[in-house]
């Protein structure tokens, strides 16, 4: 079996805001110089799926596939020493700016280069731009089904069965082979990267395809390709002033508090 | 004149909230244009209910055909109405559903796919959607050089109209179901019994620091004396303490209460972008310097462990009003 996983590297989603900043003119996000940049944590949580499923299935080769620039190439490291097989960077000037369309066209003609996989592993959304929109869109363009919000995965002969999250509890779902499955936090943690596979990690295939070696028009990816315009980028505004209740004691505060929340007639 | 699709669900075999608020936003964007709503496995008196909430017509999917939510099948029908009525717009809420449904719809359409909005508005003729990114610390107002458009909307955003019974529409019966690659093998659903958060008017929601499942039990006497409804941050999700139906925030619910008190949460972007629409949030944590007091109109600074039984029992003191 074959997986391939599509993962982003970006700023550290969990940082503190204030190590970001808005250029509204730019109409970009612009992350301080020093951030530290990880795996999209669902992502990263996408190879581990592959990894669980490797693990029942013996022989399975997991690529781990990334859209970026050069520095991207880290997310292929993090992904080959925590166990994946092989690596695709795709990079290309004219794959820069793009948005959620212009990136499922790009990685969807690098599945199909990649040939005869069998499942695709995307997280459920990229923790940038909280878009979730690039795994559905892989899995039209290439006509596959597409399962999203996995908790699980498990492959038996040849379809994929997996328990979605749902708002109001789950369901288990599936779907022949191939096809394309997103997964959420609910999968569990990821595990870490081992010093064993880290050390063979630098010996494993990286391969870096442009937007020629993927038979895409220069204008078809990247800014030029997007389909989304993006008028304005701005932070949300915050005015509420916190009334803090002090009290002598605990106790005292928990009655004070449902005392202003009537005077407030919120209560 | 435009076209506006709108993708009503249920929940808990009634109309959910969501879907009504997209039909007042689509007769916004639309007050003398068409409005559909596709509603699949219901009756025909909820048919009739978003009728009078502002649908023209209404498709509805007969419960026979369509049994609950099936990503192919709901994809393949919205499609097809899309095509059939050169849709401009579609509008569906940001729910696990409805963000499913979103994007795959889009690419068939060659549309533009928004999700998360916070904001539809019309601006010299041209829609213009406002949605949070970066965990919801960013938005970015964006807009689609596409001839449709297909966008999920949070809950809570825009309200519903008031129902009006003398509205009138047709109703259009689709009795059997497109052909599905996905099989649904089990529904699991978590029947509570308790109210839905999304419905809810009053939230307790606890966070890593109720330091374990135990926590939640403190925080249930509190719910209950409000007539309110438990819910939590990521952290007990993850960690087991709780269902992870109750989580809030980014990739769990929106919720849109009264009151939402959050007992134990540092206040992470992540979070507040399911609860930052409540009306008053109270906090709850012993940290002074915990986010959440920038976002919350009460606080207090302790341990929730003393705090909150201390509240519930004078919350039950209160003279009723
Ligand atoms: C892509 C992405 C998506 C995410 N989506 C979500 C989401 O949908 N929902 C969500 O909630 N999170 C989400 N998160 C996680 C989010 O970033 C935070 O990590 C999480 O919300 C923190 O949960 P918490 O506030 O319960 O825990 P913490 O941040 O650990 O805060 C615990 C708080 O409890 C306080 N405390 C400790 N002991 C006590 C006590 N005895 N009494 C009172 N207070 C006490 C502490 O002072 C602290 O402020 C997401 C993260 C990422 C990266």
């Amino acid at each position: 079996m074959h997986i391939a996983v599509c993962i982003k590297y970006i700023p550290d989603p969990e940082a503190a805001f204030s190590m970001f900043s808005i250029d509204e003119q730019a109409k970009k996000v612009i992350p301080a110089s020093g951030l530290k940049h990880v795996v999209s944590p669902f992502d990263e949580q996408a190879i581990e799926a592959a990894l669980r499923v490797r693990e029942q299935h013996a022989g399975t080769r997991i690529t781990v596939i990334t859209l970026g620039n050069e520095l991207s190439r880290n997310a292929l490291k993090h992904g080959l020493a925590m166990g994946a097989d092989d690596g695709v960077l795709l990079a290309d000037a004219a794959f820069e700016d793009g948005d959620a369309y212009t990136t499922a066209i790009t990685l969807a003609a690098a599945l199909k280069k990649l040939g005869a996989i069998d499942l695709v592993l995307t997280g459920r959304q990229a923790a940038d731009g909280d878009t979730g929109v690039v795994g559905a869109g892989i899995g039209e363009l290439l006509n596959l089904p597409v399962l999203t919000f996995a908790k699980s995965i498990a492959v038996d002969g040849k379809a994929v069965r997996v328990e979605r999250v749902l708002d109001d509890g789950g369901e288990i779902v599936e779907a022949d082979l191939p096809a394309v499955v997103t997964v959420s936090n609910e999968i569990g943690a990821p595990r870490a990267a081992s010093l064993r596979e880290t050390m063979r990690a630098a010996r494993k295939p990286v391969v870096v395809w442009n937007a020629s070696d993927l038979g895409l028009e220069a204008n078809a990816v990247g800014a030029a390709g997007s389909r989304a315009v993006r008028e304005c980028v701005f932070a949300p505004s915050k005015s509420v002033q916190c009334e803090i209740i002090e009290a002598s004691s605990p106790e005292a505060q928990g009655a004070q508090l449902a005392q202003r929340l009537r005077e407030a007639r919120v209560l | 004149m435009n076209t506006i699709l709108v993708v009503a669900e249920l929940a808990n075999e009634k109309l959910a909230m969501a879907g009504l608020e997209q039909l007042a936003l689509a007769r916004r964007l639309a007050p003398t244009g068409t409005v559909i709503a596709l509603l699949l496995g219901a009756d025909k008196a909820m048919a009739e209910a978003l009728i009078a909430r502002g649908a023209d017509q209404v498709v509805l999917g007969t419960r026979k055909a369509f049994d609950g939510y099936n990503s192919d099948g709901w994809t393949a029908c919205a499609a097809a109405i899309a095509r059939e009525h050169a849709v401009t717009l579609v509008l569906a809420a940001h729910t696990p559903r409805g963000a499913d449904l979103a994007p795959r719809l889009a690419f068939r359409l060659n549309a533009g796919c928004a999700t998360g909005c916070v904001g539809v508005e019309q601006k010299d003729g041209t829609l213009h959607f406002t949605r949070a990114s970066h965990g919801g610390n960013v938005r970015e107002t964006l807009r689609f050089e596409t001839e449709c458009v297909v966008a999920t909307v949070r809950a809570g955003v825009y309200d519903a109209l008031p129902a009006d019974t003398t509205r009138t529409g047709e109703i259009v019966a689709l009795d059997t179901a497109p052909a599905s690659r996905i099989r649904i093998i089990e529904r699991q659903r978590e029947d509570s019994g308790a109210q839905r958060l999304e419905d809810a008017r009053v939230i307790v929601a606890g966070g890593r620091g109720l330091n374990g499942p135990e926590g939640f039990k403190v925080l249930e006497p509190l719910a209950e004396a409000l007539g309110g409804a438990v819910g939590a941050s990521r952290v007990p999700c993850d960690l087991g303490w709780c269902s992870h139906a109750m989580q809030i925030g980014l990739t769990g619910k929106t919720v849109t209460p009264e009151l939402y008190i959050a007992v134990g949460i540092s206040g992470a972007s992540h979070h507040l972008a399911g609860c930052g629409n409540a009306k008053t949030i109270v906090a709850i944590n012993t940290d002074a310097d915990a986010a959440i007091f920038r976002e919350a109109k009460f606080g207090v600074v302790g341990d929730y462990a003393k705090v909150v039984p201390a509240l519930t029992v004078a919350i039950k003191a209160l003279p009723s009003l």
